[in-house]
């Protein structure tokens, strides 16, 4: 089948067939910074934006992105330099293994595109669809209310 | 993972996905959120032979209050829901859930209708639907059907719907008088299944006396399942500390649950007598408020 996305921003068409799942999609064009975890909607490895909500793109098909923009960590850089939540994820050391991370970004930017200025527990509750296995959340969290701060003030 | 093959459509109005779901037959599957059915499919627990994916259908994701009901469409997410003013105004039980369903990027995609009708005993929707009074109005090429949510809910994993139809709306009457509700879930993270959840919707008469009492029970039967004795027990009574903890008693009868790695079974009974009682009260209050 025949589909029509915007991926990180260009126009892309693609013939799929239709039990192909959008993240091995995506990995297939080579951008593999979006990761399989679990493989079964628990962890959030996966996570897209889809027309700029994050969704697990394990548990969607490829056609169902059909005349969508599917943005992935690839896609988050901005004119060369980092989204600001990358930066902050970098000063804040906001991974360890970084399996977790292009799904935990993703999350985040689309957070604080909705909440600029996101409590603490506002930010767990958002990024509750991420698992880390790392860090025990802590240093994530601070790169979250880092890149908030930065982005508040730019 | 991925799933067997199955052929795909994905119509653009409600007439035509209607006419492939009863060409289809039995073999077609509606395809919403897919955030249950799609892990079913890669476990191969489900192999449908055509989806009919309904995301691109307009008009399918409307909250509304009207005639007398609070109506929820079958496009509607449950992240909608967790934004909606207007089903916090309407109904407390559904507000109060909405944010314990799975986890924020799967509520972004799931919706209510999909999960109702998917009738897994663990999910959290049915028990509250069936606090509320839920009606579910099944569309298919004859017609519309409206099926209480009681009838609807068969068994494990099993709905009433027809070869043909699809859920096209939930809706829950509005409070007659002053009403509240509430979901109480016990889980061990985000996004796992309940361990026990209970819904509880009261409504309280000019008097002041409980004039109708819904009392649900999440993830301790086959299905979701009303504690019809409970219920009983509080309806034309004044609500009170004895009240609530006879209906909680009652209300660990109805739960058969079974141990497993989530809890023993006495502990998950012992569970929903202390949510029902906790739950009453919390439905008591926002009535009053």
């Amino acid at each position: 089948m025949q589909i029509n996305i915007t991926f990180n921003g260009t126009a892309q068409t693609s013939d799929v067939e239709p039990r192909q799942l959008l993240v091995d999609y995506i990995r297939g064009t080579g951008a593999t910074g979006t990761h399989i975890g679990c493989d079964t909607t628990s962890c959030g490895a996966c996570t897209v934006l889809v027309d700029g909500t994050p969704m697990k793109s394990c548990t969607m098909f490829a056609v169902q992105a059909n005349g969508k923009s599917i943005t992935t960590v690839e896609g988050l850089k901005q004119n060369g330099d980092l989204h600001q939540i990358q930066a902050s994820f970098k000063e804040k050391h906001g991974l360890q293994c970084g399996f977790c991370t292009p799904g935990m970004m993703l999350t985040s930017a689309a957070l604080l595109e909705e909440n600029p200025d996101p409590s603490e527990d506002e930010i767990r509750w958002a990024i509750s669809g991420n698992i880390c296995r790392c860090t025990g959340y802590i240093n994530i969290v601070k790169a979250v209310q880092h890149a908030g701060e930065q982005l508040r003030n730019s | 993972m991925f799933p067997p093959a199955f052929a795909y459509s994905a119509p653009e109005s409600l007439d035509e996905a209607l006419a492939t779901l009863t060409n289809e037959g039995e073999s077609a599957r509606v395809l919403a959120g897919g955030q249950s059915l799609i892990p079913m499919m890669k476990l191969r627990l489900a192999s449908p032979a055509h989806l009919v994916d309904i995301n691109n259908i307009p008009g399918l994701d409307y909250i509304d209050a009207a005639n007398g009901y609070l109506r929820i469409g079958a496009l509607v997410r449950h992240n909608d829901i967790v934004n909606s003013e207007l089903v916090t105004a309407h109904n407390g039980a559904i507000a109060s859930a909405a944010p314990w369903v799975a986890d924020p990027l799967v509520r972004n995609r799931g919706t209510l209708c999909g999960s109702v009708a998917h009738c897994d005993p663990e999910g959290d929707w049915n028990s509250v639907m069936l606090a509320a009074r839920a009606q579910v109005v099944a569309q298919s090429t004859s017609g519309e059907r409206v099926i209480a949510i009681d009838d609807f809910v068969v068994d494990f994993f099993t709905n009433s719907l027809e070869p043909g139809e699809i859920v096209k709306e939930v809706r829950v009457p509005k409070y007659a008088g002053r009403g509240g509700g509430a979901y109480l879930k016990l889980e061990r993270k985000i996004g796992d299944y309940a361990t026990v959840a209970v819904a509880t919707q009261l409504q309280l008469g000019e008097d002041g006396k409980i004039s109708e009492a819904g009392i649900a029970l999440t993830a301790v039967n086959n299905k979701n399942t009303r504690a019809i004795a409970a219920e009983r027990a509080l309806v034309g009574e004044e609500p009170s500390d004895e009240i609530f903890k006879e209906a909680a008693a009652l209300a660990a009868q109805a739960a058969e649950p079974e141990s497993n790695v989530r809890g023993t079974a006495e502990w998950k009974r012992n569970v929903v007598s202390v949510y029902t009682r906790r739950g009453l009260e919390a439905s008591l209050a926002q009535a009053r408020a």
